[in-house]
């Protein structure tokens, strides 16, 4: 054992590690170091070394140490997580240490699923570590006795803080960390968080302002995990997003494992294969499924047995991706297309959680292109190699949020306010006309039409302060707080009698689960195959229809793109012939068809092709820049074609391809012209401003800032009330102030997450001068994977009028027939 | 289902027969009676985002102005004689006096030259006490009778509003969700006409009660009104 571990661990702690067999690692020594040279800190280690307690030990050494006290002492140590089930967890793992080396210290969870009895108490009484969520902070800060409470404070630890800062709950946290320093400057601040590419992004994040400092501490990486890609030799389809064809092997991968997590990309593809496997299932495996459009409690359900060790797999969506331990997973399952390397090895990291043995991760790919990508994630995995992340700006509907919230708690000087808010990582660079057009949205609505002032909500004293109005203000911000907005659920219920009166519940769904099914049309839920009969109110009403093939909508539908990184290594890979060796035989001669048909395009251009498929013209190319970038990009080409007098007839993408079809030959367009940079301009704002991505996107910017309450003292407004409102109010707002705040954050929200705006900008820049236009008679191999999502996709915004003129068609055929 | 007679109008509306004689509606959400030259809108809710603010909910003030310049701009195209307002005009009684100076000119302006009638409706009982036209609780006219709640006036022959009503038309890939008259060839209820006014489903039961068999959708498209039948369309 190192000379210095004397010094930094007492006796009673050294024993402890002792009895346990253990040694104490380096990272969690070093942490002790830290926190004695009273140092903030930023701990990156793989899952499996011992994070939580390194982030904890030093705070149980100095709670240890604690001379008596006359007076009940303050919060000494904060824990926040993103998740309420993980500070559950933790209150419970930290009970052995504890009670093992006989300290004196209570730690406690706080969430929004604590008794109103215990909340009580810990206001009074407050706990010496307290564990909570950011949200649960939030509301602290909006309290009136927030100050004094947290004066003793002495640490604030912020565990998986790789999956929330580049978020908006990330800002609503790092603004209550700023005031947190302002109530007891003396505290040190703790970041846990995965391995990531760039640790100096959550460095500055997590920094107390401009030039302050956050020492990094690097836990020494476990095994290098093992990760196998299924060849599924002379079967990779085409096309498709099921994995279908590997079924068999995936079931066998299961029979060999002792617990498996299969992760998937979205929830009909989580439907499909819990389906699937029990399909194949003889032996009655006990195989579960966990996604976020199950009802809350049977989620806990699955999660209470998993911990049991009941299961021998799980599969389920991004749901899973962080959470409480479970040391008996040691396979961990990617279908489809893996989309990024870091959350891969995030993944991954969630089996076997004993770092000396190398986690075990089988990636099962869906198609050809996906083929490429699995090897492309692997090789980086391998190679350590993760994608970058972009700094934080922090979002101006959440500061709106935290102001409200700053004035509820106590009166507030404009400039200090200003001062202290910029001590946050995301709002480093805050413009005081920003800030300022917050204030004057949260106090009068920020109109141009000065009406409100008689109601404001936060109002300046004599002296000076702000404030809020009254308690009523001050109860429904309360009510109010958070930056997650989720979605309605509605309850599906088995529709009885001929009336179809909603009868017994099966679970919940978030609304816009079965947008792209039709009354009458099957699909899979909870395992289950159901007839949609209808949605009335809040239920959506089914019949079973067992036995029955279920329509399968959407399979594209990720929430994740394919990130930059792995795409740039699947052109790199796909453009290097020696490369091709690590794929399976038919994966490899569809390629070499593709090079002899078409071509393969070296890794700086861009791959085009023409051709004439039915009594349609196609132009397809390859970007390889995720389905986001490709959708906005289709919908702005189409505009362009549509002003050639080409007559686009409709478009389809994915995260490789996309392509646009027309009646009209398109060989001979000015490619150079078509795809030039200027299409970011007028087009987009023009087309981004009727699109319903921006009413989704100015809601919840809406419900964030406290322009729509989500829920009011006494009644509660449903979601679904709510929706309809902003829809209104948006198209309000534009047409009156089009420069408004809310607007503005909408239009950011939806450029940076829906339509992926600065990616599409960097793939025109990257393609200047490099379009590889192949005329060719007929369509390549390549573009089957596109041409065969046709039909499986949503349509466009601009196509809302052609659904009711279309409606209007089929009345004129009702007529007649 | 026997088709309803309707017929594309030149405005971009669509004409339809209710008890026997014809209206026009139009893309705007106002109906209008060529015979009698008279032009109608129901729920205005003038001042709903005022009423939101009291509350201390500061939804944009700008609905006002909003209905009250398409309102304008339907009364500038077709040139009424009469213009009615088919009830809930103000959001609630208090409205009227929140209601600012602009505002109060352009109400001035639609009554200059024509008869304005308020009719009454249930969020403004007392109708306003400053502005100019008449009150009335229900106007007959052209055969047709025009009241704010539907079932209050002859079975045949009744327009109203109250009900706001909206469809849901789906179509491969999506659906669209627009305010929409409706009629099943006796009555006919319009959509709101207010910028904050919000839907309810024609599918829900409340219509039901009014109509005499599975009606019709006039839906407001950008440009012009669709003619949509009961099978192209959706609960919400």
């Amino acid at each position: 054992m190192d000379a210095q571990v004397p010094a930094l661990l007492p006796a009673a702690f050294a024993d402890w590690f002792a009895a346990r067999g253990w040694a104490a690692r380096g990272h969690q020594l070093a942490m002790v170091e830290k926190a004695r040279d009273g140092r903030d800190a930023l701990l990156i280690a793989p899952t499996g070394g011992g994070k939580t307690l390194a982030g904890f030990l030093p705070s149980l050494i100095e709670l240890s140490q604690r001379p008596p006290l006359n007076a009940p002492a303050g919060v000494h140590t904060l824990y926040i997580s993103p998740l309420k089930a993980l500070a559950v967890d933790i209150e419970r793992n930290l009970a052995a240490p504890i009670a093992e080396m006989g300290l004196k210290i209570k730690a406690e969870s706080r969430t929004g699923d604590t008794g109103v009895a215990r909340r009580q108490r810990q206001r009074i009484k407050p706990p010496d570590i307290l564990l909570t969520t950011p949200e649960q902070l939030a509301l602290f800060c909006a309290w009136e006795g927030a100050r004094r409470y947290f004066e003793d404070l002495r640490c604030v630890i912020l565990d998986e803080i790789h999956a929330i800062w580049p978020s908006k709950r990330g800002d609503l946290l790092c603004l209550a960390l700023a005031r947190l320093a302002k109530f007891a400057p003396g505290h040190r601040r703790v970041g846990l968080s995965a391995t990531v590419d760039d640790p100096d992004l959550i460095r500055a994040w997590m920094a107390r302002g401009e030039g302050a400092q956050v020492d990094l501490v690097t836990g020494a990486g476990g095994a290098p995990p093992i990760v196998d890609v299924l060849l599924s030799e002379g079967q990779v389809p085409w096309a498709g997003h099921t994995a279908r064809h590997a079924m068999p092997e995936v079931h066998d991968a299961i029979r060999g494992a002792r617990t498996a997590l299969i992760f998937v990309n979205t929830r009909f593809q989580a439907e499909f294969a819990f389906q699937e496997l029990w399909r194949l299932n003889e032996d009655a495996l006990p195989i579960a499924l966990h996604h976020g459009s199950l009802s809350a409690e049977q989620r806990r359900r699955v999660e209470a047995a998993m911990a049991r060790g009941e299961l021998r797999a799980v599969v389920c969506t991004s749901t899973l991706d962080l959470g409480v331990d479970w040391g008996d997973v040691d396979l961990v399952i990617q279908l489809a297309s893996p989309k990024g390397a870091a959350r891969m090895v995030q993944r991954i990291g969630r089996a076997n959680h004993r770092l000396e043995e190398p986690s075990r991760a089988l990636f099962v790919p869906a198609n050809r292109f996906e083929m490429l990508e699995c090897q492309a994630a692997r090789e980086a995995i391998a190679e350590n190699a993760l994608d970058a992340e972009r700094p934080r700006r922090g979002a101006l509907d959440v500061l709106a949020q935290h102001v409200m919230g700053c004035a509820c708690s106590e009166s507030f000087d404009l400039v200090a306010l200003h001062d202290e808010v910029r001590t946050a990582g995301p709002y480093r660079d805050l413009a005081w006309e920003d800030f300022e057009a917050v204030v004057d949205f949260v106090a009068t609505g920020g109109y141009a039409l000065k009406v409100y002032d008689r109601f404001a909500r936060i109002v300046k004293g004599r002296d000076g302060l702000w404030r809020a109005r009254n308690a009523e203000t001050v109860l429904r911000h309360r009510l109010n707080v958070g930056a997650i907005v989720s979605p309605a659920m509605l309850a599906v219920r088995i529709a009885a009698g001929r009336r179809m009166t909603p009868g017994r519940k099966i679970g919940e769904v978030e609304e816009g689960y079965l947008e792209l099914l039709e009354p009458g049309d099957t699909f899979i839920f909870a395992g289950r195959t159901w007839r949609l009969m209808g949605v009335t109110g809040v239920d959506v009403l089914v019949t079973p229809a067992p036995g029955e093939e279920a329509k399968m909508p959407s399979w594209g539908g990720s929430k994740f793109a394919l990130s930059t990184f792995l795409a740039r290594r699947v052109r790199q890979m796909m453009s290097n012939e020696h490369h091709w060796e690590v794929l399976p035989g038919d994966v490899r001669e569809w390629l070499e068809i593709q090079r002899d048909r078409s071509a393969i395009p070296s890794t700086d251009e861009m791959l085009l092709e023409t051709f004439p498929q039915g009594h349609r013209h196609f132009l397809v190319c390859y970007p390889f820049e995720g389905r986001l970038a490709h959708t906005t990009l289709c919908m702005l080409l189409t505009r362009r074609l549509a002003r050639l007098g080409v007559g686009p007839l409709g478009f389809v993408a994915n995260d490789y391809a996309l392509a646009v079809w027309a009646l009209k030959p398109l060989d001979g367009l000015d490619m150079a012209d078509l795809f030039a940079q200027d299409m970011l301009g007028d087009d987009l704002e023009a087309w981004l401003a009727e699109s319903a991505m921006m009413k989704g996107a100015f809601k919840n910017c809406a419900l964030i800032a406290g322009l729509i309450e989500r829920r009011f003292p006494g009644n509660r407004k449903t979601a679904r009330q709510v929706t309809f409102s902003t829809d209104l109010v948006y198209d309000v707002l534009r047409r009156h102030q089009p420069d408004h705040l809310l607007l503005r954050c909408a239009r950011e929200d939806a450029a940076a997450g829906l339509i992926d705006v600065a990616r599409l900008g960097e793939l025109l820049a990257r393609i200047k001068g490099r379009i590889r236009h192949m005329s060719l008679p007929h369509l390549s191999p390549f573009s089957v994977s596109v041409i065969l999502e046709i039909g499986r996709q949503t349509s466009p915004g601009d196509a809302r009028e052609m659904i009711l003129a279309g409606a209007a068609e089929e009345l004129i055929a009702e007529a007649i027939a | 289902m026997s088709a309803y007679r309707h017929r594309w109008h030149v405005s971009g509306g669509l004409t339809v027969a209710i008890a026997g004689g014809e209206v026009v509606c139009r893309p705007s959400g106002a109906l209008w009676l060529e015979s009698a030259a008279a032009l109608i809108v129901a729920d205005l809710h003038l001042e709903k985002g005022s009423a939101y603010a009291r509350r201390g909910q500061l939804l944009p003030p700008f609905d006002t102005a909003d209905s009250l310049t398409r309102l304008g701009a339907e009364v500038e195209a077709v040139a009424p004689r009469t213009l009615i307002l088919l009830g809930d005009s103000f959001h609630d009684g208090a409205g009227e006096g929140r209601l600012c100076a602009a505002d109060a000119l352009r109400i001035g302006a639609l009554a200059r030259g024509r008869t304005l009638i308020w009719v009454l409706g249930n969020h403004d009982a007392m109708g306003p006490r400053a502005l100019p036209g008449e009150r009335l609780a229900g106007v007959v006219m052209a055969g047709l009778s025009l009241v704010h709640e539907p079932g209050f006036g002859a079975g045949s022959g009744e327009v109203a509003g109250h009900l706001h009503p909206c469809a849901r038309v789906s179509g491969p890939g999506g659906s669209v969700r627009r305010r929409c008259f409706v009629t099943d060839g006796e009555r006919l209820i319009l959509p709101a006409f207010g910028a904050y006014a919000g839907g309810l489903n024609i599918r829900d039961p409340a219509f039901a009660r009014h109509l005499a068999r599975r009606p019709l959708a006039a839906v407001l498209g950008a440009a012009r009104v669709h003619a949509v039948g009961w099978r192209s369309l959706r609960g919400d």
